[in-house]
Formats: C-alpha cells, sequence, structure tokens
C-alpha cells in the first residue's frame, strides 16, 4: 500500500506540475503568435532590435560641402526674396520690420496727433498717454523707429458703441502710414457674433499686432503680441499689489476650484461651459454657470438652467475668488477673459481652459511656472490634474503670480511697457533680455538690456546664478565747493575712504564752478582718485554711469561726510549680504499728511525710516544706470533746477524696483551736527525751502511711481556685540562706538 | 488540489499518525510542488529576456531580414503638413490619457524595407546609423511601450533624416501606408537635412498629413510653434572625437570659422574683417593638398597651414556659425562641443530646442546682414559672460546634442511637457548647469518667498527642562501684540528638572555635544550651509541718546 500511496501522489503531482506549466507559460503564447502573424515577421514584437549590420551615416561626409558649392544663389539674394514674400499673415520682423529706423535714433515711439472729433476711449486714452510718458516717446515722427495709431482701435466689435467706422479710409490717409510699416495696433476686442473672427475690420497691411485674446493660428511668432484682455477700469498707472498676504503651509485654501461666469448655451466657445456642471461638486469643486444675459436668454434655455441659475446665487464670486487654491479660467466666445487677471491677482492660480490661445506676453512669461495648462478636451481630467499638483508647486506657482501681476499687469503702463520693452527685445537682438530677466524679480521692466546682457552684473542674480558681488567698491564723491584749505572735510573723507580695504578707487566728481585743483593738492592715497568734471555741473550728474566705475559697489558721498573707516568697512560688509538694497547712514522717512492730503517727508528721529540718503550710503553701480536711464526727463530735469531731491528720488527708484526698504547701518548720530556747522551745504539745509522742496518732491515723484513705492523699516543693522556689556577688545568694529 | 481533496475527506487525524519517513516524503512533495508554482510564476512574469535572449544568440539580427513591402503606384499620398496645425486642432490628446506619471507612450513601428512596383527601395540609404541609434534609444527608454493600442506618439522607422537620400513621393506613400497611420495624427518624423536644390526647403518636403516634424533648420515660416520641435543636426564627430572640457577662460583666437563652404559673399566679408583685425581672427577652410573622404573631414587650412579640426575649436572664444544652403548646421554640435561659443548667423533660423533652451545664454546671434559689425558686436560683451556662454554651451552639447539619444529624448521631453504642462520641467531644470542646480533646490524653504504683509508671528519655544525660564518666557511673549501662535515643543521625555537653572550653557559637554552636531550636519549638506555675518539687526533707535519712552522698542537691549 505504501508504495501505491507513494506511485500515486508523484502521478498527481507530476500531472499538476504540467497542468500548472500548461496554464502558466503557455499564456503569453497566443499573444506573441498574434503580433506575429500581423505583420508577416518572425519574431514577437519587442524593443527596437540592435542591428549587427554596418550602417551608412545619415548624411556623406562630402554631402553638405558638395551641395554649399553648387549654391549660386547669393545669401543676399535670398534674403530679398524672403522678405518681399512673407507678409500678411506670413509677416515676420525681417520681411515687414524696417530695423533701420530703430539703428539712427534707438527705439523710440511716435504716437499720431489726436485728431478733433475723433472719439478716443479711456482705455485707448490711458494707453496713449502711457507712451507719451515713457522713455521712448518721441514727438518727431522722423526719430521714430515705432509708430502707434492715435484711431482707437481697441474694441473691433461691430455691435459696440466704441466702434470706430470708416477706420480703413482714415487709416489710408494717413501720410506715414506706409502700409503699416513698423506701425503697432493695439486691440481688445475683434470680431462680432456669431463667428468672433480675428479680423480687425480693416487692413492692417505690415502692422503689428498688440491683441488680446489671439490665437496661436493667427498669432504671427515674434511679430505680434499677445496681450491681456483689462477692463476700462484697469488704472492706468501704480494699480493695486497683488493679494497675496502671507503663505500658508500647507497652500491649501478652502477651495480647490472654482468658476463662476456666463454660459453660452449656444455658439462658439459655449461648450466648455457647458459641461463643467459634471465637475462640480459643491464642496471642493465649485463651478458655476448662469444662462442669465443678454435679453433673450429665455429662448435658448436649456433643461439644466432653473438648477445652474439657482445654484450660481448661492456663491459670492469674490469670496471664492479668494478663497481657492486654484482659478479655472475657460473661453468665452473669444479666447481671452477677465477671469485670467483677476485670477492672478488674487493669487489664484489660473487654470487655462482656452485651447488655442497665445497667452499674454507668451514671448517672454514662462506660463507653466505660474499658471496649469489645461486642455478643454480633457475637462473631466482636470481636478484629478489640480490635485496631483505638489504642495511645494502650488506655494510656487500662487507667489509667480504675484510677481507676474505686479510686474507686468497691474496697470495699463505696465501692459503697454512691456509689450514695447518685448518689441524693442527683438530690435536689441543679441544684447535683449534672456528669459530668466523675465520671469524672475524684478522683472524686465526693471532689468535694462542695454546694461549688460550678462545676470552677474545686475544686482539680482548672484543667488541663482550661485556667485558674488565684485568684493570692492569705488567711492563718489560730490565736489561743490572750490579747495581752498587744506583741512576742507572732503580731504579727510579722502583719506579715509581711501584707508578702507574694500575700496577700488575714489572718483571725485567736480560739480564746482571754480576750476580743477591742481593734482598735487589732494591728498596722497594707496587707491587711485579719479576727478571728473560734472558735465552740466547738475545734481543728476552724480548718478551717472560713469564707466570708470568699475565694481559692483559704489559708496556715494557728500563733501561734507564725515565718515571713518570702520564706519565704511562695516557698511560696505553689510552691503554685500544685501546687494540690491541701499545700505547707508543717514536716515529720513515719509509719512502721510492727513491734514494736506499729501505725503511728508521728515528728518526727526523716528522709530522707523524709509530713506537712506546718499550723502553716505553703499549701492549696486547698476542704479546709476537705472537712474539715469530708466526714469523720464521730466523728473531728472526737476532734480536738476531745485539741485535737491536726488536722494529721494533714487530711494524711490531703488525702492520701486526691490519692493523694499533701503538698509540703515548703525546709528551717525554726528551726521546732522556736523551739517549745520558747514558752509555751503549747511546753508542749504538751513534754508526753509530747501524742506519744502523735498516735500513738493515726494509728491511729484510719487505722482509719476502711480503710488508710494518707499517700504518702512524698523531694523537698524549694527555689528554683532555692538553697544554690547563686552571687552571693547573683542569688538571688530570697537571705532563705531566710540564715535 | 486535487491531493488535498482527497485526503481531507479522511479528515485530519490521518497526519499525526503518519511516520516521520512519510513526513519527509510529503514535505519533499510540497516544496516540489511550490518550486513548480514558484518556476511557472517567474516564466509568466520574466518571459521576454528568456526567450529573447536565446533567441538573440541565434540570429543575429540584420537590416536585411525585414519584411519586403512594395507600394502600389496608385497608393494613396498623404496632404502637405499643414501649417496652421497645433496641439489641440492636429493632435489627439485622447490617446495619451491620464496617467500618474505624466509620461506619454511611445510605438517603434517594425523595420520595413519599402519598395516601389518596380522593386527599386525608397531610401538610396535605407536605415542609416544615426536613426538606428535613435531608435534604440527610445525604445530602450521610459517613453516606449510596445503596445500600439496604448500608445499615444507613432515613429515610423521609415528613415527620413536626410531628405537627400529620399524619393518624396514613395516616402509619404510608404508613411500612409502604416497601419496607424490616421492622417499622420500623432507621429512624428525626425528629419535633419530638409529640402534640395535649387532652394532648400527648410522643412522636410515629404507629404505628412499632420504628423509632427522634428526637424532640423527650420525657419519661422515653416516652424509651427508649440507643434513642430526644432532639433540640431546631429555631427557624427561628436561621436568620435573626444574633446575634454576646457576651462572657460580667454583663448588664443577671438573668432574662429571653421566651415568649409562658405558663400563667397561672406567669406569676402569675413576675410575684411580678418584683415582689419588680425591675428584675433582665423579663418580656416578646407585643405585643398589632402585626398578627399574621412581625413580631410578632420583637418583644416589656412594659408598652407594644417589645423587638427574639431580640436582647434578649443582655441578659440567665439565660433562663426554661418548659414549654408540650409539654416542647420552640424558646425553647430561640434562648435558646442569645444565650448567655444557660436556666433550664429542665419536669419529666420529656429534655434534646436529654442521652445525650452535659453540660447541668449550660451551663444550670439547676429543678422546676416551685420556680419561686417561681428567684431564690434562680440567685443562689447563682458568677459565674466563669455565664460558663462562658454560653460553653457558645453553644458547645452552634453545635454542636447552630444548623442543621437540625447537628441532623441529631448525631443520626447518637449512634447511630453506639451502634453502635460503641469508636470513640465522648468527652465532652471532645462538650462541650469547641474552646478548650480544645488542652490536652486525646488524646496519651499529655498522659493524666494514674498514677504508676508500682514502683522502676526507664530512663536515656537523649544523646551528642555528649564520650566521655570520657559514660563517667563511664555508670559514676556505672550505680551507681544503681534503674536498669533505660541507652539511649546517639549523634548523632555524622562522628565528630570536640572538643578541649576542656567546650567545648560555652561555645561561643557553641551557646548561639545552641539559642534558635534553642526559636523555632523555639515557632512549631511556636504557643505557648510551657514554663513558668517558681521551684523544683527537693531531697532532704528537701539541704545541712542534719545527718551527711552519714545522708542518703539524700549526693552531691547535692557533684558
Amino acid at each position: 500500500m505504501q508504495a501505491k500511496k507513494r506511485y500515486l501522489i508523484s502521478l498527481l503531482t507530476g500531472a499538476f506540475l504540467v497542468l500548472l506549466f500548461y496554464f502558466g507559460g503557455g499564456v503569453p503564447g497566443p499573444a506573441a503568435t498574434g503580433s506575429r502573424s500581423r505583420h508577416g515577421y518572425s519574431r514577437p514584437e519587442q524593443p527596437w532590435p540592435h542591428f549587427s549590420d554596418p550602417l551608412q551615416h545619415f548624411s556623406p561626409w562630402d554631402q553638405s560641402d558638395t551641395e554649399e558649392y553648387n549654391v549660386h544663389i547669393s545669401p543676399r539674394q535670398k534674403r530679398d526674396v524672403n522678405s518681399s514674400v512673407y507678409k500678411g499673415k506670413r509677416c515676420r520682423m525681417q520681411s515687414c520690420f524696417d530695423f533701420s529706423l530703430c539703428q539712427r535714433n534707438g527705439f523710440k515711439v511716435y504716437v499720431y496727433p489726436q485728431q478733433k472729433g475723433e472719439k478716443i476711449s479711456e482705455s485707448y486714452q490711458n494707453i496713449l498717454s502711457t507712451i507719451e510718458g515713457s522713455r521712448f516717446y518721441t514727438s518727431d515722427p522722423g526719430q521714430a523707429c515705432l509708430f502707434v495709431l492715435s484711431l482707437d482701435t481697441l474694441d473691433r466689435d461691430q455691435l459696440s458703441p466704441q466702434y470706430v467706422h470708416n477706420l480703413k479710409t482714415k487709416v489710408q490717409s494717413l501720410p506715414l502710414w506706409n502700409n503699416g510699416r513698423n506701425h503697432l495696433i493695439f486691440n481688445l476686442y475683434s470680431g462680432t457674433w456669431p463667428d468672433y473672427t480675428e479680423d480687425l475690420g480693416f487692413d492692417i497691411g505690415q502692422a503689428m499686432l498688440a491683441k488680446a485674446s489671439i490665437s496661436t493660428e493667427n498669432f504671427r511668432p515674434n511679430f505680434d503680441v499677445s496681450i491681456p484682455l483689462f477692463s476700462k477700469d484697469h488704472p492706468r498707472t501704480g494699480g493695486d499689489r497683488g493679494y497675496l498676504k502671507y503663505n500658508t503651509i500647507p497652500p491649501f485654501r478652502k477651495y480647490m476650484l472654482v468658476f463662476k461666469g456666463k454660459r453660452y448655451l449656444t455658439g462658439i466657445g459655449s461648450d466648455t461651459r457647458n459641461a463643467l456642471y459634471h465637475v462640480h461638486n459643491a464642496e471642493d469643486v465649485v463651478l458655476l454657470t448662469t444662462c442669465k444675459h443678454g435679453k433673450d436668454w429665455q429662448k435658448h434655455k436649456d433643461a439644466r438652467c432653473d438648477k445652474d441659475n439657482a445654484e450660481y446665487e448661492k456663491y459670492d464670486y469674490r469670496e471664492m475668488l479668494h478663497n481657492s487654491t486654484f482659478c479655472l479660467v475657460p473661453r468665452g466666445r473669444r479666447l481671452g477673459s477677465f477671469r485670467f487677471l483677476e485670477a492672478l491677482q488674487a493669487a489664484c492660480v489660473p487654470v487655462m481652459l482656452s485651447n488655442g490661445w497665445e497667452l499674454p506676453f507668451s514671448e517672454v512669461i514662462d506660463w507653466n511656472t505660474a499658471a496649469v495648462i489645461g486642455d478643454e478636451r480633457l475637462l473631466l481630467q482636470i481636478p484629478s490634474t489640480v490635485r496631483s499638483i505638489h504642495q511645494d508647486k502650488i506655494l510656487a506657482l500662487r507667489q509667480q503670480t504675484q510677481f507676474l501681476w505686479e510686474a507686468y499687469f497691474s496697470s495699463v503702463e505696465k501692459i503697454v511697457l512691456t509689450t514695447l520693452e518685448i518689441i524693442q527685445d527683438r530690435v536689441l537682438q543679441q544684447t535683449s533680455r534672456s528669459n530668466l530677466m523675465w520671469n524672475s524679480h524684478p522683472g524686465g521692466l526693471f532689468t535694462l538690456p542695454h546694461y549688460s546682457s550678462y545676470l552677474g552684473d545686475f544686482p539680482f542674480f548672484y543667488a541663482e546664478l550661485g556667485i558674488k558681488p565684485n568684493p570692492k567698491f569705488t567711492a563718489v564723491i560730490h565736489a561743490v565747493t572750490p579747495l581752498v584749505s587744506q583741512s576742507q572735510p572732503i580731504l579727510k573723507l579722502l583719506v579715509s575712504v581711501a584707508r578702507s580695504q574694500y575700496c577700488a578707487q575714489i572718483i571725485v566728481l567736480w560739480n564746482c564752478d571754480k576750476p580743477l585743483p591742481a593734482k598735487h593738492r589732494w591728498p596722497a592715497t594707496s587707491v587711485p582718485i579719479i576727478v571728473i568734471e560734472g558735465e552740466n555741473k547738475v545734481m543728476s550728474s552724480r548718478f551717472q554711469p560713469y564707466d570708470s566705475i568699475i565694481s559692483d559697489a559704489v559708496l556715494s558721498l557728500d563733501e561734507d561726510t564725515v565718515l571713518s573707516t570702520t564706519e565704511v568697512d562695516f557698511a560696505f560688509t553689510v552691503w554685500q549680504s544685501f546687494p540690491e538694497r541701499i545700505v547707508g547712514y543717514p536716515a529720513r522717512s515719509h509719512f502721510w499728511d492727513n491734514n494736506k492730503e499729501r505725503w511728508g517727508y521728515t528728518s526727526k528721529w523716528t522709530n522707523d525710516y524709509s530713506m537712506v540718503l546718499t550723502g553716505a550710503a553703499i549701492y549696486h553701480r547698476y542704479y546709476h544706470f537705472l537712474y539715469s536711464h530708466f526714469l523720464p526727463s521730466s523728473l531728472k530735469s526737476m532734480v536738476d533746477q531745485l539741485a535737491n531731491c536726488e536722494d529721494i528720488l533714487m530711494n524711490f527708484l531703488v525702492s520701486a524696483v526691490t519692493k523694499l526698504p533701503p538698509i540703515k547701518v548703525t546709528q551717525k548720530k554726528q551726521y546732522k551736527e556736523t551739517m549745520m556747522g558747514q558752509s555751503s551745504r549747511a546753508s542749504r539745509w538751513a534754508d526753509p525751502d530747501h524742506f519744502a522742496q523735498r516735500q513738493t518732491c515726494m509728491n511729484k515723484f510719487a505722482s509719476w511711481f502711480g503710488g508710494m513705492p518707499l517700504v518702512h523699516s524698523q531694523m537698524r543693522l549694527d555689528p554683532v556685540l555692538f553697544k554690547d556689556q563686552v571687552s571693547i577688545l573683542r569688538k571688530k568694529y570697537r571705532e563705531i562706538e566710540r564715535l | 488540489m486535487c491531493a488535498s481533496v482527497k485526503y481531507g475527506s479522511r479528515g485530519p487525524a490521518l497526519i499525526p499518525r503518519m511516520k516521520t519517513k512519510h513526513r519527509i516524503y510529503y514535505i519533499t512533495l510540497f516544496s516540489v510542488v511550490l518550486l513548480g508554482l514558484i518556476a511557472t510564476g517567474m516564466f509568466q512574469f520574466w518571459p521576454h529576456s528568456i526567450e529573447s535572449s536565446a533567441e538573440w544568440s541565434l540570429d543575429r539580427r540584420s537590416v536585411h531580414d525585414a519584411p519586403l513591402v512594395r507600394i502600389p503606384m496608385s497608393s494613396p499620398i498623404p496632404e502637405r503638413g499643414d501649417l496652421s496645425c497645433r496641439m489641440h486642432t492636429c493632435f489627439d490628446v485622447y490617446r495619451c490619457g491620464y496617467n500618474p506619471k505624466n509620461k506619454i507612450k511611445v510605438y517603434i513601428y517594425p523595420l520595413q524595407r519599402f519598395v516601389d512596383e518596380v522593386g527599386v527601395p525608397i531610401s538610396s540609404t535605407g536605415l542609416s546609423r544615426e536613426y538606428n541609434d535613435l531608435l534604440s534609444a527610445i525604445s530602450d527608454s521610459d517613453f516606449y511601450t510596445d503596445d500600439v493600442t496604448r500608445a499615444c506618439l507613432f515613429i515610423p522607422s521609415t528613415d527620413v533624416l536626410n531628405q537627400n537620400s529620399l524619393r518624396i513621393r514613395e516616402t509619404a506613400q510608404a508613411l500612409a501606408m502604416l497601419p496607424r497611420w490616421d492622417k499622420g495624427m500623432n507621429h512624428l518624423l525626425f528629419n535633419m537635412l530638409p529640402g534640395g536644390p535649387p532652394d532648400y526647403n527648410t522643412a522636410l518636403d515629404v507629404p505628412r498629413d499632420r504628423a509632427l516634424l522634428a526637424g532640423g533648420g527650420f525657419s519661422t515660416w515653416t516652424y509651427r510653434q508649440g507643434y513642430d520641435v526644432s532639433i540640431p543636426v546631429y555631427s557624427p564627430l561628436s561621436a568620435e572625437v573626444d574633446l575634454p572640457e576646457r576651462q572657460p577662460g580667454p583663448r588664443r583666437y577671438f573668432i574662429l570659422s571653421s566651415q568649409t563652404a562658405i558663400h563667397r559673399e561672406y567669406r569676402v566679408e569675413l576675410e575684411r574683417l580678418k584683415e582689419e583685425n588680425g591675428e584675433a581672427l582665423l579663418l580656416l577652410d578646407k585643405c585643398s593638398n589632402l585626398s578627399q573622404g574621412l581625413a580631410s573631414v578632420r583637418k583644416r587650412c589656412y594659408k598652407g597651414q594644417v589645423y587638427d579640426y574639431p580640436q582647434i575649436l578649443q582655441e578659440s572664444s567665439f565660433c562663426v556659425v554661418l548659414r549654408g544652403a540650409r539654416l542647420g548646421q552640424a558646425t553647430l554640435s561640434d562648435v558646442l562641443q569645444a565650448g567655444c561659443v557660436p556666433v550664429i548667423m542665419a536669419d529666420s533660423y529656429i534655434l534646436p530646442f529654442s521652445e525650452v533652451l535659453d540660447w541668449k545664454r550660451a551663444s550670439v546671434v547676429i543678422p546676416e546682414e551685420k556680419l561686417p559689425e561681428m567684431y564690434t558686436i562680440l567685443k562689447s560683451i563682458p568677459h565674466r559672460q563669455v565664460e558663462e556662454m562658454q560653460r553653457q554651451a558645453r553644458w547645452f552639447w552634453e545635454a542636447y546634442f552630444s548623442s543621437m539619444k540625447a537628441i532623441g529624448m529631448t525631443t520626447l521631453q518637449i512634447i511630453n511637457d506639451r502634453i502635460y504642462p503641469y508636470a513640465a520641467r522648468t527652465y532652471e531644470e532645462w538650462n541650469n548647469p547641474s552646478v548650480v542646480k544645488w542652490s536652486s533646490v525646488n524646496s519651499p524653504l529655498f522659493l524666494p518667498l514674498i514677504p508676508p504683509r500682514s502683522p502676526g508671528f507664530t512663536a515656537v519655544v523649544l523646551t528642555y527642562d528649564r520650566i521655570e525660564s520657559l514660563f517667563r518666557v511664555i508670559t514676556e511673549i505672550s505680551k507681544v501684540p503681534s503674536l498669533a501662535k505660541l507652539l511649546v515643543v517639549w523634548n523632555n521625555q524622562n522628565k528630570s528638572p536640572p538643578e541649576a537653572i542656567d546650567g545648560l550653557s555652561l555645561d561643557q559637554t553641551h557646548m561639545v555635544e552641539r559642534s558635534e552636531c553642526i559636523n555632523k550636519f555639515a557632512s549631511v549638506f556636504g557643505t557648510m550651509p551657514l554663513k558668517v555675518v558681521e551684523h544683527r539687526a537693531d531697532p532704528v533707535l537701539y541704545k541712542d541718546d534719545f527718551p527711552e519712552k519714545l522708542k518703539s522698542f524700549p526693552n531691547i537691549g535692557s533684558l
């Protein structure tokens, strides 16, 4: 029996194994044979085989050579052919733009004079006055590189009351039109019900378009500019800041995704909004539509309308906007919608559902860092897509919305200037801004490419590039009084600054009417002293970007400043940690004067400050360039005429760029007293007019900047161990305490 | 299973009665069954490698084994590429589906040899070495799928890298015969040398319906932005020559021109520049005395002097890349490999991978008509930027130009980024050399946080044993008006109150321990992340001779 049992079991096991083998190992069989039979191939489909035979190169060694030698057509001819063939919808800068106009006088924009009787909408008026107030403006068409019409082209919807009739003949009759060459046309709305074409209703010739809601098919890359749709209430200058007040971690808000808007029921662009209810869950994904718009909406009403309308009324749009992580931006009749800018400002990450929309300023802005680009065809995936986005990414997206809003969108001025700068970048070609300059703080409008195309020359990118500013500074002393005695403060100042271990050179800017003193009158120092005679002896010349400034840091000094070597050294070490700010000694503050309803200026000792005067301050040399090239001549000539306020203007400028306050280093309490004792400068300070002028300046500046850029700070940076009760010998900057 | 049922009916009483001998027997039996199961399972899930490795050794694969397909004369020809195609109009996104990895699946058609009715092949070269490299790289990558039904992107195995070796009409017919062609939807073609004499179109002339084109040498008029991908023209030299990376910095020559077949018009202008600026320029040409063929490719001459190419490129700061008959030039790849900054003069050329690469940081683009001003333009670029560009140029080559694999993977990644834009690689990932990467780690801690504009902060108090001072801290801090929340971290697990209140900092071992911590942390970070500063922040009127009650923070400094 034992043997029998054993025999049976082994038999069974054997059978079992065979069965297993058949079912297990046999499974891939049919699949493999299936694919085999498909192409009559002897093997199953699988990764690309590794062929053993020697294969030829795709291009024989001599192919290109022989080809090139056989080309007889001259490259110059070829260029001419290209520029004559590619017109109209195929316009590019090479074929439809005359670069030579820009080479003569730089990038200047001419605005046609407004004709009597022509109605211009408020928005277009804002655009024109922005250009006229910008540094690009020229009133001489002979100098211009770009021309902007004074005919309102913003609204080309025939049904709109703003529609300008007979534009075609009006444009053709312009003497400088030249078939639209080097012209820029702004447009927000084009086409009308039912097809909403992107045609402007007149022949734009070779003109460039700065257009909202432009589609990728009609967009001529590197020729047109896509601008955002903005409402007529959009502020002309300044503009509100973004609404992000603080970051929360994790960054989730009450709602995940929201939308509230009209639904069109039928016609172009209605599909997406009609389908939104599929995704709506009334909890964290709230997508609301209403059928109520127009007069006869009841006629087209569908089965969902009543339910949707009721749900729509339950929620407040602003509440949702501010409490949602993502905001849906679906297309309307046209591709762009107001939702886009609203979401951006509210730090609600836009989720785009507008297939084929060339996003605003897409030529320079990397929208993947601030928005989620969805696909209308994949609406149902949108909730899971946004949920899959990691918290870190949400935080990064949210912050980028704020940066982009403040840098390019918050006012009509910014939108227009961005448009012009993009076109200027094309004209400048190889010296234009890099992607990093456009997409990181402080943005393309404040990063002037003529200064340098190298990122490391700007104060903003040191961390990004992993480099440090040059460890030396150049002192610039503003001299206004003649050199008569050897005990003048400027000589003492020269000596103590020259003694600083970080000093590379000293520039004396001679803005005095008397002739330059003889060379031997200057003290002997270990660093070179360069004397530059101010061109027109005006105030602004102290912020000229002189070529002789070789270091990144500039120590700006008045001739009567009293400063010790230790103070200079310490301020410079602080500046190295904050290279984008003004770091210095004398601080001042601004305040809002409720009675006079204007900004006030104070030099009183207060608990905070918002300016550090350039009589003793270190800042990046880029700000010299920005002061000379970014600010309009109206402000600079005001400074020159008053011979005052240049330091306030510099503080306005730097704070507008950085959105941060300057940095005051250790109290220099003698500053004020020594001032009073001095001759030339003191008289100015004692003058009550001087103070009144500074108040006027502040208000003038604030109106040009479109708001008050200055930021208050309550912090002062002192040396570690400053005034601590430890032995003075342990302190590195002990001289500072003795002052 | 049958066995267990059979014996199971007799009940469990049987087993204890079994002898040791039987027990061993059963154990052996079960192990055999178990082993059998495991073996089957392995076979089930691992069939390909077992099968294919056996098969590979048997037949070495050859392109001549690929099946021959005859194209009938009347076979349909696809339409010419539609210039208005964009991802949302000509690409079927449903095939890519939603997947948590956000990765597209790419299918490669098996190799076929297409011939026309009389048996003449459609291509003079057939499968080229480069296209073979490209396809095997894709098939080895994560993108690859062998399941045609799951694929989102299809790559024909017909080699169209060089239009010169193609018969246009027949190639187009061959493409249309592909089983999943469907008007070219979701098909990707790779082409590096487009057009042919006399006017050299800038995109592949093969009619291709809606297929995407990864092309070398697009001009702004043929490139469908956001749909096509501009790729480099691969230089076979990059695989053959090993140029070690060179430290960026000034080189022997300032500008070097190494292209051999420059149009007369340009050569005259270059020579004029050379006359004006002398030694700073080196104008190389083909060596006339050398025999034709491969050797001549590796040599360049100037007035009888012979230079090794591409080694000589490393001796120059800037290297000229002029357009030829085509806009895309293989020289660009050699120049980048040498870490020489390319000076690209090819109007309307769409630079390789321009959708993601920031060429302004690695090259100088000058309009052709400004060739005479080249020297002054280049001289105006700051030295530090030139070094940065040299580094960036080399990095571009390594990452995106060095092999057909790099080119193929970059192309697929770009398309992938369009389909899953929310998971796209960032500008930094595309453009920053790995050296810099460390400083821009993608963590919220490293983000340039926008400073909060609302008052209020959370206080975190870390406590260990010192209850009294803890209470003091809490009472003091809670007086602060801007305190939003106070968080106490109780670190004492054993609860043993200290004897001396301020004993902690006096305790020598404490400081030693903390030094050890710092060293440990620094070694984990690989560097010392802490930075030394010599300043500290104080209130504006800190310790100033000023009435205390007028100060905002009068108590600071007196604590």
